[in-house]
């Protein structure tokens, strides 16, 4: 982590939750953790709020395509750590490996319903020229896709783009899949709060 | 469906207006990616734009321009909330204008 504080600048407390989650969990405290706990009166708590509502709020999509969504959108933003966090996620919320690994080798040929790669094929585009028109959003209508279901989608864009520029440019340490893999099992089990 | 709405107005207003060690002026100057001196626009930039490209060479010279830590977290977390923010105002006003001719 390219800043110091966001290692080792936590509160006494916040350091005993961490000892006790590595123990625990035999696992590293994965550096999205402590980003979100460091000062988390000032980023980590409001935007703890925000992504609980985009990623386990009511919503038409499953768990599982949200989870995806996002990873498809650190993949677009060249965040290795967000793909790899979440697509442990979505994997755990489907319960495969197939449609993760097909969405992110190639969209365009991945065997997913067409209201689910439309949507992701815009949220692909707004990621990666930040921006989208209306003849982007009426392919994801056409397709299937909802008034709703479009901005649920766009939650979880806003969510995944904060957070992969986040962990890029603090430069997440990168752990191996069994870290992710707990993560995930925790994020499935109790979500973002 | 989740209405994140006013969560994220809550998250903007609080790091654009509350308190903080970088000033009020600097942060949102962070999140607009507009109106910073070199290096720190050039940190900044890179965040809103390309994350991927920042390296430790970025945050050194930030530190060496003589912002904190702290200021620079804060600066970041402007920053790519206010572009996450761009793109999801500009979706949103694609959608309703998408809507509004059906």
């Amino acid at each position: 982590m390219r800043l110091a504080i966001l290692d080792t600048g936590h509160s006494f407390g916040t350091k005993a939750v961490f000892a006790f989650i590595g123990a625990v969990s035999r696992q590293p405290v994965l550096d999205a953790v402590k980003v979100i706990k460091y000062r988390s009166d000032f980023y980590g708590g409001p935007m703890s709020r925000v992504t609980q509502e985009a990623m386990r709020g009511p919503s038409a999509w499953s768990v599982g395509d949200r989870e995806l969504m996002a990873a498809l959108i650190a993949k677009t933003n060249a965040c290795e750590w967000c793909m790899k966090a979440h697509s442990a996620v979505a994997v755990e919320a489907y319960g495969g490996a197939a449609m993760v690994s097909a969405v992110l080798s190639d969209l365009e040929t991945a065997a997913i319903e067409e209201p689910l790669k439309a949507t992701l094929r815009m949220l692909r585009k707004l990621s990666r020229e930040h921006s989208v028109d209306a003849d982007d959003m009426r392919a994801a209508l056409a397709a299937g896709a909802s008034r709703a279901q479009i901005e649920d989608a766009l939650a979880v864009c806003f969510a995944f783009n904060t957070m992969s520029r986040l962990a890029d440019a603090f430069g997440f340490f990168l752990p191996g899949p069994r870290a992710f893999e707990a993560g995930a099992r925790y994020l499935i089990a109790r979500g973002y709060r | 469906m989740p209405d994140i709405k006013e969560a994220r107005q809550a998250l903007v207003s609080r790091i654009l207006e509350g308190k903080g060690t970088a000033s009020q002026a600097q942060r949102r100057r962070a999140f607009d990616n507009a109106g910073l001196a070199a290096p720190v626009s050039t940190l900044i930039n890179k965040v809103a734009g390309h994350a991927w490209n920042v390296t430790d060479e970025d945050i050194g010279a930030a530190r060496a321009s003589g912002l904190s830590e702290d200021q620079i977290f804060e600066m970041v977390v402007c920053a790519a909330i206010g572009q996450a923010t761009r793109q999801y105002n500009t979706a949103l006003a694609a959608l309703a204008a998408a809507t509004e001719k059906e």
